[in-house]
């Protein structure tokens, strides 16, 4: 058979484009479900960590199962509705029945998306835990923002000056006295202002709702 | 069956030090051993299944669009690698991110399926892809043991180095930051070719 003619060479590319087709519809078919666990199972670890909880997890036996069982346990989905924007929320219950409030942080680092989230205690301000991931940012530099040396300095921080929004800077040196500055990391230049600018803008998109759950007898339940 | 074919690849030929082929992955994912290891696993099962594949339909394949053919077997198996990991091995394939998907650029495999797989065997042409993936893996895993022992003081996450050597516990010992850097791996590399050829002296170009 000649293998070079043009109606041959259509066919078999045909062919050839359909069966891989398939096969590759079928992977993503069987493979859809576990994926998108594991997204949700991260995403749920994340916001556990923002309250410093399932700190375990890389030891425990079954982490999915581990996680699902803490996430349903703490923390409850919600979420705020500010203009025409609808902003997620996450209401975390401690066993002593304090109530902590996460937000979910989003923006852009020097190679790609970076996030967070950030939890408050009751009074609004005061920062109970925070924790950061990043898609690609330089290993040993950039990448250290998602370490919990980093993260562990937002602890007991807070982002209100009293009535005024004031939101927490990531600054060079002498960070340690002040109740609104962390420490930026050293050759992360570029990330740490980008987590910066992410906790001004992010944070601020609630501000009408921590203003308002601040304010004396006005306590609002979401 | 040569037993050359398996042995060759590993060291004589390896596609790394000799041939000096796939060196950007190996400088990217060897900075710890887990990542590496599931990428010279991935890279194997890829060039074995591909040169296979290739050489069952080799006499089918129209010559105009051979190139083409080959690379839509070897995507698709590179995107079902990706798939798998995605689903069973999460936290691995977000540290190898973009680098599972540019196995389909990796030369190794396109190589192998040229200068081998078109005009052999299928089986045969299993056990050259699946020997020219480990010695790909092989290096890598030197890589990153040295990587992460002197990069991170760790082994596979497990701390080796005694923390109350480091300095910032009253020690002497601090990690070598450059190891988790890429020059470090082209670095390493150099010295791996260097020893090599210092023991096999007909690998040096008269």
């Amino acid at each position: 058979m000649n293998t070079n003619s043009n109606l041959y060479t259509i066919i078999y590319s045909t062919v050839l484009v359909v069966v891989v087709a398939v096969v590759l519809s079928l992977a993503s078919y069987l493979l859809k479900d576990r994926q998108q666990r594991n997204v949700a199972i991260e995403t749920k670890q994340m916001i556990l960590q923002s309250v410093n909880m399932a700190k375990d997890a890389e030891t425990v036996e079954d982490k999915a199962s581990y996680i699902e069982r803490e996430y349903s346990k703490f923390i409850k989905d919600s979420s705020i509705t500010e203009g025409h924007k609808t902003l997620p929320l996450y209401i975390c219950r401690l066993d002593n029945q304090e109530k902590l409030y996460i937000v979910k942080l989003h923006g852009t680092g020097l190679w790609g998306p970076i996030w967070g989230y950030i939890s408050f205690k009751s009074d609004m301000s005061t920062v109970y835990g925070a924790v950061f991931g990043h898609k690609g940012e330089t290993p040993g530099l950039g990448a250290e923002i998602a370490t919990p040396k980093f993260a562990g300095q937002f602890i007991d921080k807070t982002i209100f000056e009293g009535e005024e929004f004031v939101s927490i800077s990531v600054i060079k040196g002498g960070a340690a006295q002040g109740n609104h500055q962390v420490d930026a990391i050293s050759g992360g230049t570029i990330t740490s202002k980008a987590v910066d600018a992410m906790l001004k803008s992010c944070i601020s998109e609630y501000l009408n709702f921590l203003k308002f759950q601040t304010k004396p007898n006005r306590k609002l339940q979401p | 069956m040569d037993k050359k074919i398996f042995i060759e690849p590993i060291f004589k030929k390896n596609p790394i030090t000799v041939l000096v082929l796939g060196i950007c992955s190996a400088l990217a994912v060897t900075t710890k051993l887990e990542p590496a290891i599931v990428m010279a696993l991935s890279v194997t099962i890829v060039t074995g299944f591909s040169s296979f594949i290739i050489s069952l339909i080799r006499n089918t394949i129209p010559n105009r669009i051979r190139i083409i053919v080959q690379l839509v077997v070897v995507a698709m198996l590179v995107i079902l690698v990706d798939q798998i990991l995605q689903a069973y091995a999460y936290e691995v394939s977000k540290q190898l991110s973009v680098f599972v998907g540019l196995i389909i650029t990796n030369c190794i495999i396109m190589g192998r399926i040229e200068a081998f797989a078109l005009s052999n065997k299928p089986f045969p042409s299993l056990i050259d892809g699946l020997a020219n993936g480990l010695g790909y893996g092989l290096i890598l895993v030197v890589l990153a043991f040295i990587r992460e022992l002197f990069g991170s003081g760790t082994l596979f996450g497990v701390q080796i180095i005694p923390l109350s050597w480091y300095s910032a516990n009253g020690g002497f010992y601090e990690n070598n930051g450059l190891m988790i850097l890429p020059p470090a791996a082209l670095i390493l590399v150099g010295l791996i070719i260097w020893v090599q050829r210092s023991f096999s002296k007909e690998l040096i170009e008269k």
